[in-house]
């Protein structure tokens, strides 16, 4: 761009083009550690992935053209489609929970009551703990027989269920386990209507509102903005969900098939079976879910989040 | 400060004494998980494996010597080598976070400091690639890091943090959209180069927002599984995510009250972490994001 004739220009343009020039390489430069790193590590893997998606490729020989039978495939197999099924109804289930319940942990704890700290720290623990020793802790808290949840149903009469094991009960350990780290909603809730200014508050007590229909008509919708934010990054987060399921619903004779989602058997595919091809056209399939998803959220956001900054 | 709590304050001291109520019973529901993997950790295996409901082990005088004896038991048996994990993700978290917090600065400073044309392309798709789920770029990373020869070594989960990362690029650049602008056309009147603002005014400016980069990136490293579960497949270089499982797939009878001392012994430096450091945590690890 530099070397561009410039004999036309006169000198106050060429000079402010030749800064101008200069910016862009200075700006370059500061971002080159993302673009080479996001190039190698992110843009050249998903080409890579795309093309093997279309290949029959056993790790071990080079990739064969196979057009898209991977993708013909995937839509006959029948565990793909348990673990679409296991996935979306994990998502829609714990989304919407974790949802209201970090909404209503967030407004009880927004003030600055007494022990308000206490309880804070109480919710907010718990999202600090690894996935994997938070696996191992509830794999023993789920345990049929000395766990210490039925322990504690026993105490009330009640006899607990075999909660990873038995698969009618496997979602709804998956949610009792995602809203444990329910902390981290709550964090950006309160963040959030700290900053929900007191004059509307006031505003609406003038009108008559009580304190839910404040909290329905004032609060909510000032707060839009980070629900928005949080329940996209939930939809991204479960969709790929991993590490929990496979340590807790590993079973000797394998996975329990309520508890198999999208991620793993894409794993499987690719590590355990050295099925590359079928497990990238899985992963691109993944891509365009998650991308349809998060533009979705984007378009209903678009009507229902309020942006107006006072 | 306005008082945020607005929408729900309760003025009568039944309805104040019942949320209260309700909270403590909800905090003791949130620890009683961390509550009884502690106590796991200090019995004896027959007593953890009971259908007691004790918080002690039976003799509550034998407590200190069950705990030593279950937690030097995980320091130093053979086959699952817990402090050599330790030393791996040690050295994968302080790589990392190294490389992370200073090479998403830099790449913060060329979207927010700098005007260019192009800029904001590039920042929408450092937004972009925010979503794009890990298991994607599974299978072509091992590819990629096996051609390098770097699987089975600890590279494929330090190196790319020095080329930064999304989520801690918009972090930053945000933080750095509220220093004001003054500051650096003082600095560049005095002849200041864009590389001594970046180091002598930014960043000095946003200690607090980088100590959350750094938390984040350590947090992340200690949290990593499925990284590890692909890249590493010599035992030695297992780092603690992966150590961690094998107490569970060893065999049929897991010695709950060791993997409960594992597991505490890998949740500690965190909560230690957090406990240093709430301050800055709970203050800037939300809000930063959103503004």
């Amino acid at each position: 761009m530099t070397a561009l004739p410039a004999a036309h220009v006169p000198p106050r343009g060429r000079a402010e083009r030749r800064a101008r020039t200069r910016q862009l390489i200075a700006g370059l430069a500061w971002c080159s550690p993302w673009l080479i790193g996001s190039s190698l590590f992110v843009f050249a893997p998903m080409v890579m992935s795309l093309y093997f998606s279309f290949t029959d490729y056993p790790l071990l020989e080079p990739p064969l053209w196979s057009g898209s039978s991977n993708y013909q495939q995937l839509f006959h197999d029948p565990t793909f489609l348990r673990v679409v099924k296991n996935t979306a109804l994990y998502a829609a289930l714990s989304i919407p929970l974790y949802t209201i319940f970090a909404l209503v942990l967030a407004a009880a704890m927004a003030g600055r009551a007494r022990f308000t700290s206490f309880y804070r720290a109480a919710v907010f623990v718990p999202t600090l703990v690894p996935l994997i020793a938070s696996a191992m802790v509830w794999m023993w808290l789920f345990n049929g027989e000395y766990g210490l949840i039925n322990k504690v149903l026993a105490l009330v009469g009640i006899r607990g269920p075999a909660w990873v094991v038995d698969e009618s009960w496997v979602p709804v350990s998956m949610v009792l386990m995602s809203l444990w780290s329910v902390g981290q909603g709550v964090v950006i809730y309160i963040a959030a209507m700290q900053d929900v200014p007191r004059q509307l508050y006031e505003a609406a007590t003038i009108d008559g509102m009580n304190a839910p229909q404040r909290f329905l008509h004032v609060t909510l919708p000032m707060i839009s903005p980070a629900i928005l934010f949080n329940v996209i990054s939930l939809t991204i987060a479960a969709v790929q969900v991993f590490a929990v399921p496979y340590v807790i619903f590993r079973r000797p004779d394998g996975q329990n098939p309520a508890g198999h989602y999208y991620s793993m058997y894409l794993y499987e595919n690719a590590f355990i079976y050295g099925k590359m091809g079928y497990a990238s056209a899985m992963a691109w399939l993944q891509l365009l879910v998650v991308m349809a998803l998060t533009g979705v959220l984007l378009l209903v956001g678009r009507k229902l989040v309020h942006y107006s900054r006072l | 400060m306005s008082n945020p709590s607005s929408h729900l304050e309760s003025r009568s001291a039944p309805l104040r004494a019942f949320r209260h109520f309700a909270l403590v019973l909800l905090a003791i529901a949130f620890l009683a998980p961390l509550v009884w993997m502690l106590s796991t950790s200090i019995k004896p295996e027959t007593q953890a494996a009971s259908g007691e409901l004790h918080l002690l082990p039976a003799p509550a005088s034998s407590t200190l010597a069950h705990a030593a004896d279950n937690y030097s038991k995980v320091w130093s048996d053979r086959t699952i080598r817990f402090p050599l994990y330790m030393r791996n993700t040690l050295i994968v978290a302080v790589l990392g976070v190294v490389g992370m917090t200073l090479s998403s600065a830099v790449v913060a400073y060329g979207l927010s400091r700098i005007q260019w044309k192009g800029r904001n392309i590039v920042f929408f798709l450092v937004l972009a690639t925010m979503m794009i789920p890990f298991p994607v770029l599974m299978v072509p990373l091992y590819i990629i890091f096996r051609d390098l020869g770097w699987n089975n070594t600890l590279k494929p989960l330090w190196v790319p943090a020095w080329f930064g990362s999304a989520f801690n690029i918009f972090l930053l650049r945000q933080f750095f959209m509220t220093i004001p602008t003054q500051l650096d056309e003082a600095a560049r009147l005095d002849g200041c180069s864009h590389w001594s603002i970046f180091w002598r005014v930014i960043m000095p400016l946003s200690k607090p927002a980088l100590a959350v980069v750094a938390l984040f990136h350590f947090i992340y490293v200690w949290n990593d599984f499925v990284g590890p579960l692909i890249f590493l497949t010599d035992r030695d270089q297992f780092t603690l995510a992966l150590g961690l499982q094998l107490y569970q797939s060893q065999a049929g009878n897991t010695p709950w009250n060791l993997l409960m001392a594992a597991s505490t012994l890998m949740i500690s430096p965190l909560v230690v972490l957090f406990m240093l450091t709430q301050r800055t945590f709970v203050q800037n690890v939300a809000t930063e994001g959103l503004k």
